[in-house]
């Protein structure tokens, strides 16, 4: 049998479909398997109005189960074993005497005849459908009633032809589907087979690749945004692209500006020229077979219109105060209440530029950067803050390397987001977030759990994420000021940085870090060398190695005595070996540059490593000779362990044999 | 539709279709207010077990918006048509549709999205989850559902629906600026109200004064204060003027948005400040649920 469940809702927001789908899919799978009612194949779909579930395949009826039942023991009184009987529906002749392994006992067979499909899903689907997991619910009839992501108005739940009878919020599953909200009928009945032409019928196009196929077709080549597109195909039923125009004198404001208005705002695409400029035309998607009477572009025009002359407005307003002029102004907006305003943070974030490296564009864009704030078009555009300095800084006549500095600052906003582009604009960007990371730890304003107000977190992995990036060589740990809460702060951000983002193993990470992390340009290339070297054969055996010599150098309380080794002590043979070998790749190190060389220089020392523990006891009974050895094993690890700490690294070999401590 | 209509026939026929299903048709409310979910209208009704069902037309102060009269489409106050259905009835969004083309939009002919907007008003410890309607691009209407008031999840959930009346009128006459749209025939919305905006921004960003804002603020936190101390050990609860103490909580509200504007309130005195409306605004609430409780149960 086909099962067909519709829950008809009221506009459910379009970045929520997916992830109700991906739940009611499975969750309706796993009921079916779990009760025996087949492995079907389970298909949904989404429009805004109504979350679709099909599984084809579904068995009619569970199969029937037999059970045997144990009963009072043979010895038992007859009351007992009629009760028994009883409860079982027979006779006490019709039982059987058998033994369950341990004694004799009477028992039957239990038969429970198969539920039908139809009845399981109607006990089962309304907990299930209200399970549904969204970001934010609510409840719409009275306090304490079921909760959805918006109202249920209506669910079509078939079995073939036949109805699932069961309820949700008070409303019965039928075989009424509904259209779109204008174009189709209210009301109309479906059956499995023709579902999806009904809809259609009603203006309804359930596929989403065939709605985002209808959009893809408007003629107008228009500059496509994924995310936008995704939007649109889950805003629309029946989506219908159109495309408008606006004035080229617009096209006088700088592009950022009108394609935040066209993109954030209005849900539009915008068009480019074919010489990658912003052409003066716009593709808005309808939610409607079309426009004959250019009545909706007319409107999408106007709205657009009035948004633009808004800009305009803003923007002329904006020039008639310069930047230089409005950073006084900085001393009316509030940064943070205990660290000050914007005209405060300002003077930090000079100095601060200057401690960093003396760039005098740098300099020059962070007495400027925050000027924008002040400006009409970035109280209207929040999101454009930065951008619109760094465009108000061009056509001020600062030189380019300023304005792009100030343009970008606010970069990387993300993590998928790219880092300033220049060398002033990654200092200003380090300078602004290290002022407000250290002024919020200063006064005690530090993340906890998911509260995060000042997008500290972010404003971190920022930093973390230019200093690699960007190559560049700033000592990372000394720009906490000694807070060690920050430090530690700092520190949790770059091993998500490397884990996270980067795709380090974690115990690679930790090793590496457990060795400094002051210069994380370092950190980088000592984290590819250890992934580089790790396949090889020798590396994880030599790491359990290292592991080892650190948790005997523990037992042992040893911490180095400053006593040079005495060769003369050493025995002949493989702890001879060893310390030639040593002495040889310390050698080899000082000549080598690359951290991956190295690495897979003391990865030869493997062999000899092995043999040491195999045939020598650290643990002499010469208090001078033990001595000796952990002096040897002391300084092999103090030499070896300055790329990665590779007692740090997780291995699966086991630790060698041999000499227990 | 023959003729455009004016933006008070709009004002007629939403009030006249409101009022066709049941609503009851209120005047605005004679406190300045931010928007109509403020008045008691909305949010002290939300509250408590009672249907009810009101429509009115309410001013709407916001101060940091004013332009001088300069901006052809933000002003410092704007007129928003509030209906409050409660219970929310199954056909809400086909009623409101209804509304739409009871002023003369074919939506047939238009591209209607409901875009999700979930509204939140922290100073009154309010919130909702809903849409922002779009009519061909242009955000006409805030359509919530309440689901707390002062703090308290609500009874019975209530629909709000919020009109932008000059958006509206402006979208229906096809003009730019809404100092063009045609209040009635031969007076323009410029002839109405142009000094209002004009004034209350010079007012708002350059003359009010804001230590006596300031005083202004606390005496009204103070009084609402008192008199909900008061209220605890009140005998005769219906008696108590819980909306003369919630007129008081509105002052203050006010009196927060023209300070903002005024540029005298910090990133975090605004969380403190919009605290101590909260409280004032959820005392009110709590009381106002006891009070009404007892009513019903006498």
């Amino acid at each position: 049998m086909n099962l067909l469940l519709e829950i008809g809702a009221e506009e459910i927001p379009d970045w929520m479909l997916a992830g109700a789908l991906e739940y009611l899919g499975t969750a309706v799978g796993d009921l079916l398997k779990a009760h025996q009612l087949g492995d079907a194949s389970i298909r949904t779909d989404a429009t805004p109005r109504r979350l679709v579930v099909r599984a084809e395949g579904v068995i009619a009826q569970q199969p029937d189960s037999e059970e045997r039942v144990w009963g009072p023991a043979r010895t038992a009184p007859p009351a007992a074993i009629g009760g028994f009987a009883k409860k079982q529906g027979l006779d006490p002749d019709q039982l059987e005497i058998l033994s369950d392994g341990k004694a004799e006992k009477y028992s039957c067979i239990r038969k429970t005849a198969g539920r039908a499909a139809s009845a399981i899903l109607a006990a089962s689907l309304p907990e299930l459908v209200l399970k549904t997991p969204f970001p934010k619910s609510m409840y719409w009839t009275v306090k304490g009633g079921p909760r959805f992501i918006r109202p249920i108005r209506w669910i079509v739940a078939l079995l073939d032809d036949t109805v699932i009878p069961f309820q949700i919020a008070g409303i019965p599953a039928g075989n009424q589907s509904s259209g779109h909200r204008k174009l189709g009928a209210a009301r109309f009945p479906v059956t499995y087979e023709n579902y999806e032409q009904k809809l259609r019928e009603n203006f309804v196009i359930l596929s989403a690749s065939e709605r985002e196929a209808r959009i893809r077709a408007v003629p107008t080549k228009y500059k496509c945004d994924n995310d936008l597109l995704q939007t649109l195909v889950n805003l629309t039923e029946w989506p219908t692209p159109i495309t408008g125009t606006f004035d080229p004198e617009f096209l006088d404001l700088p592009k950022e500006v009108l394609t935040t208005v066209m993109r954030h705002h209005q849900k539009y695409f915008s068009v480019e020229t074919p010489d990658g400029n912003l052409a003066p035309q716009f593709v808005a998607v309808t939610n409607t077979d079309g426009d004959p009477e250019g009545l909706i572009r007319h409107g999408n025009e106007r709205v657009l219109r009035a948004r633009f002359n808004d800009a305009r407005f803003f923007w002329e307003t904006d020039q008639k105060r310069k930047l230089t002029d409005r950073v006084r102004d900085l001393a009316n907006v509030m940064f943070q209440a205990q660290l000050g305003s914007y005209l405060e943070k300002t003077r930090r974030l000079v100095s601060l530029v200057d401690e960093l490296g003396h760039d005098r564009h740098a300099a020059r864009a962070a007495l400027l950067c925050k000027a924008d704030l002040t400006t009409e078009l970035v109280k209207e555009f929040t999101e454009l803050q930065g951008v619109i300095g760094g465009l108000y800084a061009s056509a001020q006549g600062e030189p380019e390397e300023v304005a792009l500095a100030i343009y970008d600052h606010y970069k990387p906003e993300s993590m998928e987001d790219s880092i300033p582009r220049t060398h002033a604009g990654q200092l200003l960007s380090i300078a602004d977030k290290l002022d407000t990371l250290r002024g919020c730890f200063r006064v005690g304003l530090i993340p906890s759990g998911s509260k995060d107000p000042f997008a500290l977190r972010r404003a971190a992995q920022g930093i973390v994420k230019i200093l690699v990036e960007g190559k560049l060589r700033l000592p990372i740990q000394s720009l906490s000021e000694g807070s060690l809460q920050l430090e530690e702060f700092l520190a949790e951000r770059i091993r998500h940085y490397f884990r996270e983002i980067r795709g380090f193993k974690y115990d690679e990470v930790n090793a590496v870090l457990a060795k400094g992390w002051n210069d994380l340009v370092d950190v980088e290339e000592r984290l590819e060398a250890v992934r580089a070297v790790r396949p090889t054969e020798d590396f994880e055996p030599l790491a359990s190695s290292f592991k080892r010599i650190r948790n005997i150098l523990k037992q042992a309380q040893f911490e180095g005595t400053g006593d040079s080794l005495n060769e003369q002590l050493l025995e002949l043979g493989p702890e001879s070996e060893l310390y030639e070998k040593f002495m040889a790749t310390r050698e080899a190190w000082r000549l080598m540059s690359g951290h991956r060389a190295k690495l897979e220089q003391i990865a030869s020392l493997r062999p000899h490593v092995d043999r040491f523990f195999d045939k020598i006891l650290v643990n002499a009974p010469n208090p001078v000779v033990r001595q000796n050895r952990l002096t040897l094993l002391h300084a092999m690890l103090a030499e070896f362990s300055t790329i990665a700490d590779f007692s740090e690294i997780v291995t699966n070999s086991p630790e060698i044999k041999g000499q227990t401590e | 539709m023959s003729e455009t209509p004016t933006f008070q026939e709009i004002v007629f026929r939403l009030k006249q279709y409101w009022s066709d299903r049941g609503c009851i048709v209120q005047e605005p409310f004679d406190v300045e207010v931010g928007a109509g979910t403020s008045c008691p209208e909305t949010f002290l009704r939300a509250l408590g077990p009672k249907p009810y069902r009101t429509a009115y037309v309410q001013p709407s102060r916001r101060p940091a918006d004013g332009r001088y009269g300069d901006n052809p489409n933000r002003l410092y106050k704007h007129m928003q048509l509030q209906v409050l259905l409660k219970p929310t009835p199954a056909d809400v969004i086909e009623q409101y549709m209804g509304s739409l083309e009871a002023i003369g939009i074919d939506l047939r002919k238009h591209d209607l999205k409901l875009e999700e907007d979930n509204w939140e008003n922290p100073s009154l410890g309010a919130w909702g989850v809903g849409w922002q309607v779009m009519l061909d691009g242009l955000e006409i209407t805030q359509f919530t559902y309440f689901q707390q008031c002062g703090g308290i999840d609500l009874e019975l959930v209530p629909a709000e629906i919020t009109y932008g009346l000059e958006r509206l009128t402006a979208f229906l006459q096809g003009v730019d600026s809404v100092y063009d749209i045609e209040w009635t025939r031969g007076v323009k919305y410029r002839d109405v109200r142009y000094a209002d905006e004009l004034q209350y921004s010079v007012y708002n960003f350059e003359l009010a004064d804001i230590s006596t804002l300031w005083k202004l603020f606390e005496i009204h936190e103070a009084e609402a204060r008192r008199l909900l101390d008061l209220y605890k050990d009140y005998s005769d609860k219906h008696r108590f003027p819980l909306l003369a103490a919630y007129d008081h909580v509105l002052k203050c509200s006010n009196l927060f948005n023209t300070l903002d504007a005024r540029g005298a309130i910090s990133v975090t005195e605004r969380v403190g400040v919009i605290g101590r409306i909260r409280k004032q605004a959820v005392g009110v609430a709590e009381a106002w649920v006891d009070a009404t409780t007892q009513e019903h149960a006498a």
